[in-house]
């Protein structure tokens, strides 16, 4: 396997399967934060130690399988250019953390990408494995297998008192992250989201825009995940966070009911005009797009577009980034000539499905 | 390499600055890069790293006030890493595994604000390195069950509880002989 597979397809292989409510979650992601014993962490580690565990790593999961993450591809972070950099982190396979740092850091990624583990990122290991869809309580029962199969060669920091020992304090316990990737453009058009989220935060859950800048979510695509490490089991965590996303998505689906009783003309026109941008606009910036997108895939979700795979707004979010459109074009391009080669992706994306 | 800024550590991160036009190379490392504000990126947890510089420093005032010994806290040193309590109070990140031993007087106070007053862990233990913990959590678990078991009178069932405890703690002494 190579590295141009992961290049060259924007969506990840897992992504093309469906998932329980994959109307409205997307994905979801359970990220675990891992430190050998004995070694200082990354900030503070010498090149020689994290070199060990970069090498270490290398010599003893490069090209292993585990269970369905078959082959895991092991990629040195300085091997590669800043084009492809930007797109392990558009695909969500590599933090911008890992992708700043010019030597000792690495990625093992599973043939389907479901699986990624960052080497000497802030901890010395962050492993991450997706699903498609609503499927945390599997995800986590995965995550933990993918632990113990790594922790029968490794020797932990784990202390009794604090748990897993991690880089930053706001990790330390369980060293998990939890998160669901979910489309809400009903709640974000009749602004009930705005008013959820301080709700959700007493919960000690945090939602974030997942392309945006703060909560101004781009594309209606919002994270929600865990803020708390230490106290409760990583079993309470996700139970508390899936209810909390079943919660939003029967508000979700109650709003986009409700837009379709009260105003379906309205709501129809503005999924066709987008559609309309979409397949024949010559120019368009990320943001435009990102609306676009998000208005067409829930035309998809309430049957009024037929035809078009729901992939298309997981496919083209990716797709029409910065990095993604550099990479496919094999030279910088310019913010301009990113908004015109942005507009004939999506031209040609949207002509392959009609 | 080693950091351009403080010639001390080698330098983890590579930045390209452009001021008026000119693009500079920067190498640093990952302290510096923290402390200098080279880091822009939009990380996961972002602004809770700067909600906690914050509450770092207005914490480790009052533990000063109260203490009146600010030498003596900030001599404090880890002796795996290096890393000083002055140091830590700055970046508000542990430099490796035995800080958690060196700084842990100051801990509580902090775990407390980010973690919900939550102060140990309740959650999964390590397989291999953590296997009589593990032990002594099902354990645990199998006594609070049986004293469930015994005030609802179900005494069949709490005997089976009962001989699994007694089957683990069996197994446990003959892995400590
Ligand atoms: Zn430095
Ligand atoms: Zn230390």
């Amino acid at each position: 396997m190579t590295l141009q597979q992961f290049m060259n397809e924007a969506i990840s292989p897992w992504m093309r399967e469906e998932g329980p409510d994959s109307d409205i979650v997307l994905s979801t992601r359970i990220r675990l934060a891992r430190n050998f014993a004995q070694y200082s962490f990354p900030i503070i580690a010498s090149e020689n130690n994290l070199q060990h565990i970069s090498t270490f790593i290398q010599q003893e999961y490069e090209d292993q399988t585990f269970q369905d993450y078959r082959d895991f591809l092991f990629v040195p972070i300085e091997d590669l250019t800043p084009v492809e950099r930007r797109v392990l982190v558009e695909k969500h396979l590599i933090s911008p953390h890992l992708a700043e740092k010019n030597h000792v850091s690495a990625v093992l990624i599973s043939k389907n990408e479901q699986v990624s583990i960052m080497v000497n990122e802030e901890d010395h290991l962050r492993l991450q494995l997706y699903f498609p869809g609503f499927q945390l309580n599997h995800a986590l029962t995965k995550v933990f297998e993918l632990d113990d199969w790594l922790e029968e060669k490794i020797d932990y920091a784990f202390d009794e008192k604090r748990g897993y020992l991690t880089g930053c304090p706001t990790n330390v316990g369980t060293g998990m992250r939890a998160s669901v990737m979910m489309h809400l453009p009903a709640l974000s058009w009749t602004k009930q989201i705005k008013r959820m989220i301080p709700a959700i935060n007493q919960l000690g859950l945090v939602v974030r825009g997942i392309y945006g800048e703060g909560s101004e979510a781009t594309g209606n695509i919002f994270q929600i995940s865990n803020q708390i490490t230490l106290g409760k089991s990583e079993v309470d965590i996700v139970n508390d966070l899936e209810s909390v996303v079943r919660e939003l998505i029967e508000h979700e689906r109650n709003a986009r009911n409700y837009m379709m009783e009260q105003s379906s003309t309205h709501l129809e026109d503005r999924i066709y005009r987008s559609y309309g941008v979409m397949a024949y606009s010559r120019i368009i910036e990320s943001k435009e797009a990102a609306k676009c997108l998000s208005d067409v895939r829930l035309g998809i979700d309430l049957g009024i577009i037929e035809n078009v795979s729901r992939n298309i707004l997981n496919e083209l979010m990716v797709l029409t980034q910065p990095g993604f459109l550099q990479q496919y074009a094999k030279k910088t391009l310019t913010p301009n000539e990113r908004d015109v080669l942005r507009a004939s992706l999506i031209r040609e994306r949207v002509q392959l499905e009609t | 390499m080693e950091c351009q800024e403080c010639h001390k550590r080698p330098a983890a991160l590579h930045f390209t600055q452009v001021i008026n036009g000119e693009k500079t190379e920067v190498y640093v490392c990952e302290v510096c890069a923290n402390e200098k504000g080279y880091m822009s990126y939009p990380e996961e947890g972002y602004s809770l790293h700067h909600l906690l510089s914050g509450l770092f420093n207005s914490t480790f005032e009052s533990i000063q006030s109260q203490s009146g010994s600010q030498d003596k806290q900030e001599e404090l040193s880890c002796p795996q890493c290096d890393m000083t309590l002055s140091e830590f109070k700055r970046i508000g990140k542990f430099g490796c595994p035995t800080c958690y031993e060196t700084f842990s007087d100051s801990l509580d106070a902090i775990f407390r604000r980010v973690h919900s007053g939550n102060l140990t862990h309740h959650g999964k233990i390590p397989a291999r390195i953590g296997g009589s913990m593990r032990v002594q959590k099902q354990v645990d678990e199998y006594k609070d069950e049986l004293q469930h078991l015994i005030n609802n009178e179900a005494f069949e069932e709490a005997a089976k509880v009962r001989d699994k405890i007694k089957e683990l703690e069996e197994q446990r002494r003959g892995d400590d002989r």
